[in-house]
This record gives C-alpha cells, sequence and structure tokens, in this order.
C-alpha cells in the first residue's frame, strides 16, 4: 500500500463523511460545513493525483474550487440568514413548508 | 520515512476531525473541528511538496470561509431544538448507506490503483511551471471564477436587500 491509494482512500472517506453529515444532521450551519467538509475531500484527490502525475491541471482545478467554494459560502450564509429570520430557527425541520 | 509518518498522521487527523463534526452538538464546535481537518489537509498538502495549495487552503479556507462562518454562527445564535437533537429522522438509514458507499468507493478506488504499472514515486510539484500554466493557458478561467465572485457578491446583497423590503 502506497501514500496515493492511502490519500485516495482518505479523500473518498472524508466525502462520503461530508455526505452523510448533510443527511443526518439538522441543523442548516452544520449542514453547510459539512458540504464545505465534501469539497475538502474533492480536494485532497484532486492534489494527490496532481502530484502523482506532475500535472499543472490539477493543481489549477484546486484553485479554482477554491474561489467557486468561497463564492457558494458567499450566497449561502446571506439565504441562511434571511431564512433564520423569517422562521427564527436553524433547524431544518422548520423550512418544511418551502415546496419546490 | 518521517514523511510517510506525518501524512499518515494528518489524514488521520483530518478523519478524525470529519467524524467529530458529526458527532459534535454545537455548531461553534463543529466549526472547530472542520477548521482542524483544514488544517491537517493542509498539513498532507504541504509534505505532498504541493505547498501553494497548502498556503492558500489555510488563507482562503480557514482565513476566509470559516471565519465568515464563525461570524454567522455567532450571528444566529437561536436555541433551538437542533441543538439537542442533533440527528434527522435519517440517522440509521443514512449510516448504512454513507458505511456502504465509503466501502463501495475505497474498493474501487483500491482496486484502481493497485492495477497501475509499478507505483511511481511521486514528482516534485514546481511552482514556476505551475505559475506559468496558471496565467499562460488558463486565464480564461481565472477571469471566468472572477466574474463568478463578482456575481455571487451581487447576488448575495440582492438577497438581503429583498430580505429587507419583505420585512418593510
Amino acid at each position: 500500500m502506497d501514500n496515493l491509494q492511502m490519500l485516495v482512500a482518505t479523500a473518498m472517506a472524508l466525502f462520503a463523511l461530508g455526505l452523510l453529515g448533510v443527511v443526518v444532521r439538522r441543523n442548516v450551519l452544520v449542514m453547510l460545513m459539512c458540504m464545505e467538509l465534501m469539497l475538502n475531500g474533492v480536494n485532497l484527490s484532486l492534489v494527490a493525483f496532481a502530484q502523482q502525475s506532475a500535472s499543472t491541471a490539477g493543481a489549477v482545478l484546486v484553485f479554482l474550487i477554491f474561489v467557486v467554494a468561497a463564492a457558494e459560502i458567499a450566497i449561502a450564509i446571506p439565504i441562511v440568514v434571511l431564512l433564520v429570520r423569517r422562521k427564527d430557527a436553524l433547524d431544518l425541520n422548520a423550512y418544511a413548508d418551502l415546496k419546490g | 520515512m518521517i514523511e510517510t509518518v506525518l501524512v499518515w498522521l494528518f489524514a488521520g487527523t483530518a478523519l478524525v476531525a470529519a467524524g467529530a463534526m458529526l458527532m459534535l452538538r454545537h455548531p461553534m464546535r463543529v466549526a472547530l473541528a472542520l477548521t482542524g481537518s483544514m488544517l491537517s489537509l493542509a498539513g498532507v498538502y504541504a509534505l505532498l511538496g504541493v505547498h501553494v495549495i497548502a498556503v492558500f487552503q489555510v488563507l482562503i479556507y480557514v482565513g476566509a470561509i470559516m471565519v465568515f462562518m464563525v461570524y454567522a454562527i455567532m450571528l444566529l445564535d437561536v436555541r433551538d431544538r437542533s441543538y439537542t437533537r442533533r440527528f434527522s429522522r435519517l440517522l440509521i438509514p443514512g449510516a448504512i448507506a454513507a458505511a456502504l458507499l465509503i466501502g463501495v468507493l475505497i474498493y474501487a478506488a483500491w482496486d484502481a490503483l493497485s492495477a497501475r504499472s509499478g507505483a511511481s514515486p511521486g514528482t516534485m510539484f514546481a511552482l514556476q511551471s505551475f505559475s506559468v500554466a496558471f496565467l499562460n493557458e488558463y486565464w480564461l478561467h481565472f477571469e471566468l471564477v472572477s466574474v463568478l465572485l463578482v456575481a455571487a457578491v451581487a447576488a448575495a446583497v440582492a438577497v438581503l436587500e429583498i430580505g429587507r423590503r419583505q420585512r418593510g
């Protein structure tokens, strides 16, 4: 077993743990953070493969993913703030009347 | 040798912190666990020799995104039911599905990677070639991403403006 196999396995475990967090937790902010964890898992696999094959494309993609993650959070937090002001709850069950 | 041990150690820390994120109750502790996970991943990147990405992992993820998240947690500290009851109804099916997903993904990756021709030792990441490629080949992607960032900021302002108007 070498480093690459271990790193890719770690990346996949991080992605699956993030997905599990999004599914099972009830707090909206915790779900957002679990999404960040999924992105981190993907980044780890990209960096591991880019380093292994000495390609620059993977590293550039990681940079672009950093920016996209920042944009995602910049959109998501105001939406959460707005929802919490309306319902006064961070619990996702309080938003069950949002259809579609 | 010591580098391999450290990579394993940092990867293990990242996994443990990710597991702690699922178990901890208060969002602030979850944020701290996520920060720990991101810092461990930055350690992994630095040990792999990809120092640029390690630096930007700390600067952008920990320095910008997590600080923003911590501000949001402090802003929205409403004590509601999601603090006392952490998990939704999907806890048991979700855990089973996640265990299956981890098993399948790791088995597939393991199988595919052990079949590759001879484990190459992994070459050193060259910052110079990365920078040249970044600004020569990928300049359009870079510009497009900056447009995306501006659009995100405009959308965030618009969302807050809608909220203000609805509250009168």
